[in-house]
């Protein structure tokens, strides 16, 4: 689904994201792991052409995304506040990312519907803007935004960060049915190491914008990526 | 513990983002501030003789006279611009400091602001004119300290009022009122305003009352601030009760309703985008100095047509130069969904439309001054729909500041948007039109003029999904620049 070949971005002569080949297929659940400054939201970044690539390129579904906008209906993020219009409560806003993406009032409320344990009636009809919501709460109306349409490519960068454990619980489950039961392939980065390998199939760890390790989530890999790490800590 | 506190001031203002700019336009802004000092005082100085020589009247009677709409223009441009103290307070709360000093900096911050210095500029040379004019030197210093007890008794009113727009806005509906029935002669308010401030002047020694409540007002700003001095409380963002509204109505306008209904919410519901549309109310008074015969050097046929352009252009400047910025707090949102730019800038387009035509009905009374000023306003407005919204959408393409919509600052002008593409695009907007009305005016005579204008107007209305396609190029062209320009807050 998401092919990226000989990717590198480049400020001032400092290299913050040098991918030779990193092929996601259809359907799968994918893990970037990685310290501050690795270069996982430039990734995120470059996949959603709000960055221009150094060299290389991503396809997302064999569209080219730094020359065609095609893989815009397909594809939809949540990275940070920034996708998120403060004056607007959150309905207005799910009515507005849903006619962009093409779905009327009542496919948006369905949607909606299959999420109220999710939004633990935080989110809808408090008379509140998004901009007046807590960090948590607009994580979640934004992550929630981000589903609706029916992308086939979901990319949240950070999704468990702020969120409570019961909200990081369900937002999981959330993740997981998409990815098993939908066949989306869902990109998630995360500082927390346990929740990436409950929610992905594959794990890539970056450090200083290059991939370090590539693995299938298996019983070992939780031990694995805590030793990395705390190794990282003690050099 | 003072030393801390001016040396945290000193740097937040030396620091601020609206300093860091080249030294030529920094140069500029001096020459600028100066300039205004130079009209304020010169005003000051010279009303004396102006209202002696052109209204035949006691100067002091007259400016006594207007004083109290002079104090509440004054209160509503600080409850619009005047920033309160204790906004920057947050991080201090903490510290191991007194609350008492901290409130008590904060208020005595607003005391050396610049809406109390600039009135300084007028009072003072206008108080030496009248000492040098004969005037009791005694009475004439107890209506200055009067006068000077007065603004800042604004200036405590307005920590109070702050954020209280419906206390704010029922005041000033009731002064307007005051003020058109003084106009139409039907009620005069200043029969009695005028002879308190006369007091001051006959009676120095009342001038003891204002500087007196002034000094209540500000204990009174203190203990206010002191008992709020909680993060849920006076330091508390003010949240207001949101409304879903789905604006159903708008359907009608088909795919751009998408649009539409987002950007009338972004005006109805942020600060910045509401001076906005403050400040093009203004706009439509704009045009009286030109057909008043207020200022001389305005009196000339094709100011007519530079002040009709204004008076319905308002809004369509204010805002639509501004376009995409506005949408900058979502930019990578928008970037990242499948944008049809055509309707993102056909709703920006219609919203200024509207706007314009709005004015336009606004300023009929305009008729009054005789009906070649209406007529500039018409076709000003049909100038400005065909042509200007184009070419103003088209410079703010080229325009990528920030803004937050939140505030307040820099609503007044942004040397970022003063580039040399922004600034070659002022020339069909305001120029050409003059010179249009010119040809007409010189070949045949003003009705020539102004139909020269108009159908030039009409003329651009064919042009816009040309226009549309070359700002949807720039839009992508300038994409990544722009992205990374929103992402840097100051």
């Amino acid at each position: 689904m998401i092919t990226t070949s000989n990717l590198s971005k480049t400020y001032n002569d400092v290299t913050v994201l040098n991918i030779e080949n990193l092929d996601i297929p259809k359907g799968q659940s994918f893990g970037l792991v990685g310290n501050n400054g690795a270069g996982k939201t430039t990734y995120f970044s470059l996949l959603l052409d709000l960055i221009q690539p150094t060299t290389g390129h991503i396809k997302n579904n064999n569209v080219l995304v730094s020359e065609s906008e095609d893989w815009k209906p397909f594809t939809s993020a949540f990275i940070d506040e920034t996708f998120l219009i403060g004056y607007l409560t959150p309905e207005e806003y799910f009515y507005f990312i849903g006619e962009l993406r093409g779905q009327n009032k009542e496919q948006v409320d369905a949607l909606l519907a299959q999420f109220e344990d999710f939004f633990h009636d935080e989110i809808l009809n408090k008379k509140k803007y998004l901009r007046d919501l807590s960090k948590g709460n607009q994580k979640k109306a934004g992550i929630v935004a981000a589903l609706i349409g029916n992308p086939e490519v979901i990319i949240l960068d950070e999704p468990f960060a702020n969120l409570d454990p019961t909200t990081q619980i369900r937002l999981k489950g959330i993740i997981k049915d998409l990815a098993q039961t939908k066949g989306v392939t869902v990109l998630v980065s995360s500082h927390d190491l346990m929740h990436v390998t409950d929610v992905c199939e594959r794990i890539v760890v970056l450090e200083k914008g290059e991939v370090i390790k590539d693995l299938a989530t298996s019983e070992a890999t939780l031990k694995e990526l805590e030793a990395h790490f705390s190794g990282v800590a003690e050099v | 513990m003072i030393k801390h506190f001016i040396s945290l001031e000193w740097k937040s203002f030396f620091r601020s983002a609206s300093f860091k700019v080249n030294l030529a336009l920094k140069i500029l802004m001096i020459f600028g501030a100066l300039y205004f000092i130079a009209i304020f005082a010169a005003l000051g100085a010279g009303s004396y003789f102006i209202i002696e020589e052109k209204m035949k009247q006691d100067p002091l009677v007259v400016i006594n006279k207007f004083l109290i709409f002079y104090l509440v223009g004054d209160l509503a441009m600080r409850y619009f611009l005047q920033k309160m103290p204790i906004v920057n307070i947050k991080p201090l709360l903490y510290l191991p400091l007194k609350k008492d000093q901290v409130v008590n900096f904060g208020i005595n911050k607003t005391i050396i602001s610049f809406f109390n210095i600039l009135h300084a500029f007028f009072f003072i040379p206008f108080s030496i004119v009248l000492i040098i004019k004969g005037y009791n030197p005694l009475g004439v210093i107890g209506w200055h300290l009067a006068i000077l007890g007065l603004f800042y008794c604004n200036n405590f009113i307005n920590i109070f009022v702050n954020n209280k727009d419906a206390v704010f806005y029922s005041v000033i509906g009731v002064l307007i009122a005051l003020g058109a029935l003084y106009y139409y002669d039907v009620f005069d308010i200043t029969q009695f305003t005028q002879p308190i401030f006369q007091a001051f002047y006959n009676q120095p020694y009342l001038a003891i009352i204002p500087i007196i409540s002034a000094f209540v007002l500000y204990k009174m700003a203190f203990s206010y601030f002191r008992k709020n001095f909680y993060l849920d409380a006076g330091l508390a963002k003010k949240v207001n009760i949101a409304e879903t509204d789905n604006m159903t109505w708008l359907n009608r306008f088909g795919s751009v309703s998408t649009f539409l209904k987002n950007d009338i919410k972004l005006i109805k519901r942020n600060k910045r985008s509401k001076t906005t549309v403050f400040m093009s109310v203004l706009f439509i008074f704009y045009g009286l100095l030109f057909f008043t015969g207020f200022v001389e050097a305005y009196d000339g046929p094709f100011w007519r047509i530079f002040a009709g352009i204004f008076v319905s252009g308002g809004f369509l400047f204010s805002f639509g130069q501004f376009v995409p910025s506005w949408d900058s707090a979502y930019y990578p949102l928008m970037m990242s969904q499948n944008i049809r730019y055509k309707e993102y800038l056909e709703s920006k387009w219609y919203l200024m439309v509207i706007a314009t035509i709005i004015s336009t009905v606004l300023a009929s009374f305009y008729l009054y001054f005789g009906w070649q000023a209406y007529a500039a306003v018409v076709v000003g407005a049909i100038y400005n729909i065909g042509v200007n919204s184009h070419v103003v959408l088209w410079g703010g393409a080229y325009i990528k500041t920030p803004i937050d919509l939140s505030s307040n600052k820099k609503a007044f002008g942004d040397k970022k948007a003063f580039n040399l593409k922004t600034l070659l695009l002022t020339m069909p907007k305001l120029i050409l039109p003059v010179v249009i009305y010119a040809i007409g005016h010189f070949a045949h005579g003003e009705v020539l003029g102004f139909i020269l204008v108009a159908v030039s107007g009409v003329f651009g209305f064919l042009f816009k999904n040309k226009v549309f396609g070359i700002i949807e190029k720039i839009y992508k062209a300038e994409k990544y620049k722009t992205l990374a320009a929103y992402k840097q807050k100051n």
